[in-house]
C-alpha cells in the first residue's frame, strides 16, 4: 500500500490547511466554546465524529449526486447524521449526551465539514475520504484544545478543570492550579478573550511556517 | 424529451429521494430511542430533585405527584411544583421556577421547600450569567447556593431577605450584584407563596 497520499492528507489536516488556523472555518462554535480544555476536547472529539461519518457518506453517494444537487445533498446528510447523532447519544450514553449535548447542535453550523464534503469527499475514495474525516477533525480538536488552554490558563489560572465531566471520576484531580492565588483575567473568558488568542495562534502558526521556509 | 429537461428530472429525484432517506432514517432513529430519551431525562430529573430531597424521607412518586401553578407572584410562565409525602403527610415542594432578572436572561432554579416552611436547599439548572463573575451562583463553581440552606422566612427577617447591597444578609459577588439579588428574590418569593398557600398546595 502506497502511504503517501495518507501522509499528505494527515499533514494537510493537522498542520497545512488546519480548518481552524488556516481555513478559518468553524469559527463560530470555536469562538464560543474554547474557553477552557475540557470543553474544547468536547466539542472536538462531536465535530470529529461528524466530520468521519459525513464525508464516509459522501464519498459512497460521490457518483450517484449531479453536480447541480450536490450541495443540498450534502447539506441533507450532515443534518441527518448530526440529528441521528444526538439522539443516538442522548438514548445511550445520557450522561456524556448531558455535557456534549450543548456541542452538537454547533456541529451543525460548522461549515468545515460541508467545506471538506465538498472539496474532498465528494471527489475521492471512500479510504482517503475517512482518513481526510480524522486528520481534520483531529486538527480541528488540535487548534481548539490548544486556545482552551491558552484562555483557561489566562482567564482563571487551570488547565483541565472539570475533566471529570468527560472522563469520569477518576479525572476529579486532573485540574491544574497552575498559578496559585490567581485572582483570574476575565476578558479571556469572554468572546473577546477567544478572537485575541485565535489572533495570537494563527500568527505563531504563521512565524513557525516562515522560519520553516 | 429534450436533455435539459432530463437532468432536472433526474436531479429533482435524486434529491427527493435522498430527502425521503434522511426524513425515514431520522424518524426511524428517533422512534427506536424515544422511550429511552425519556426515561433517561425522568432519571436525571428524579437525580437532581433527590439532591434536595434525601430518597428514604418520601414514600410517593415525586415525578407523578406534580402540579403546575401560575401566579403572577411567582414567574410569568406556569410553575411546576413536585409534592414530596409520607404516608400521606406532606414532606416538602419542590419549585422548578425562573428568575426573570439575572443579568443575562433566564435563571432556572429548583427550590425545595419543607413543610415547616424552611429551605430544603436550591439548585441552579441552568443560568447564562457572565463566566467568573455571575455563574458564582453554580454549585459547581462556588458554595454560594448552598447557603440557603435550612433558611426561613422568620431566618433572615423577611426585610433582611436582599443581598448586602440592598440591606440584606445575602452576600453578593464581587462585579455581580444582578445575578445573586435575582435568587435571593426568586426563592424570598416561593417562601412567601409558599406559607400562604401552603394547604392548597398539597390539596389533592
Amino acid at each position: 500500500m502506497n502511504i503517501e497520499p495518507y501522509r499528505k492528507i494527515a499533514y494537510d489536516g493537522l498542520w497545512k490547511n488546519n480548518q481552524a488556523l488556516v481555513a478559518l472555518l468553524g469559527l463560530c462554535p470555536l469562538l464560543a466554546v474554547s474557553n477552557s480544555v475540557i470543553n474544547s476536547l468536547g466539542l472536538g472529539l462531536a465535530t470529529t465524529v461528524a466530520l468521519v461519518l459525513s464525508n464516509t457518506i459522501v464519498s459512497l453517494i460521490r457518483s450517484q449526486v449531479s453536480h447541480e444537487v450536490r450541495l443540498p445533498v450534502y447539506v441533507l446528510v450532515i443534518a441527518a447524521n448530526v440529528t441521528i447523532i444526538d439522539l443516538l447519544m442522548n438514548a445511550f450514553f445520557h450522561e456524556l449526551h448531558k455535557i456534549l449535548g450543548i456541542f452538537i447542535p454547533l456541529i451543525v453550523t460548522n461549515c468545515a465539514i460541508i467545506g471538506r464534503a465538498e472539496a474532498f469527499a465528494s471527489k475521492n475514495t471512500l479510504d482517503k475520504a475517512l482518513a481526510d474525516g480524522f486528520f481534520v477533525g483531529l486538527g480541528f480538536t488540535l487548534a481548539l484544545m490548544a486556545l482552551g488552554a491558552l484562555r483557561e490558563l489566562i482567564g482563571t489560572g487551570t488547565l483541565f478543570s472539570r475533566a471529570d465531566w468527560l472522563f469520569g471520576d477518576i479525572a476529579k484531580h486532573w485540574s491544574i492550579q497552575v498559578f496559585d492565588d490567581y485572582g483570574g483575567f476575565l476578558l479571556a473568558i469572554l468572546p473577546p478573550g477567544a478572537f485575541i488568542g485565535l489572533g495570537l495562534l494563527i500568527a505563531v502558526k504563521n512565524v513557525i511556517d516562515a522560519r520553516g521556509k | 424529451m429534450n436533455s435539459t429537461l432530463k437532468t432536472m428530472l433526474s436531479a429533482a429525484a435524486i434529491l427527493g429521494l435522498f430527502s425521503l432517506l434522511g426524513i425515514g432514517l431520522v424518524t426511524w432513529v428517533h422512534q427506536h430511542t424515544e422511550m429511552r430519551i425519556a426515561e433517561n431525562q425522568r432519571q436525571t430529573l428524579l437525580h437532581s430533585l433527590q439532591n434536595l430531597i434525601p430518597a428514604g424521607s418520601y414514600d410517593n412518586d415525586l415525578l407523578a405527584d406534580a402540579i403546575q401553578i401560575s401566579a403572577a407572584e411567582l414567574a410569568a410562565q406556569p410553575v411546576t411544583v413536585y409534592r414530596a409525602r409520607r404516608l400521606g403527610k406532606p414532606v416538602a415542594a419542590v419549585f422548578s421556577t425562573v428568575a426573570p432578572d439575572g443579568y443575562s436572561g433566564d435563571i432556572r432554579l429548583l427550590v425545595a421547600v419543607k413543610a415547616d416552611g424552611s429551605l430544603a436547599g436550591v439548585r441552579v439548572i441552568s443560568h447564562k450569567e457572565t463566566p467568573g463573575l455571575g455563574d458564582l451562583i453554580d454549585e459547581n463553581k462556588s458554595l454560594w447556593i448552598l447557603g440557603f440552606d435550612g433558611l426561613s422566612l422568620d431566618n433572615p427577617p423577611l426585610k433582611q431577605w436582599k443581598v448586602k447591597r440592598d440591606g440584606g444578609v445575602f452576600d453578593q459577588f464581587t462585579g455581580a450584584t444582578v445575578t445573586p439579588r435575582a435568587v435571593v428574590r426568586a426563592v424570598r418569593s416561593i417562601l412567601s407563596f409558599f406559607k400562604s398557600n401552603q394547604e392548597k398546595l398539597f390539596a389533592g
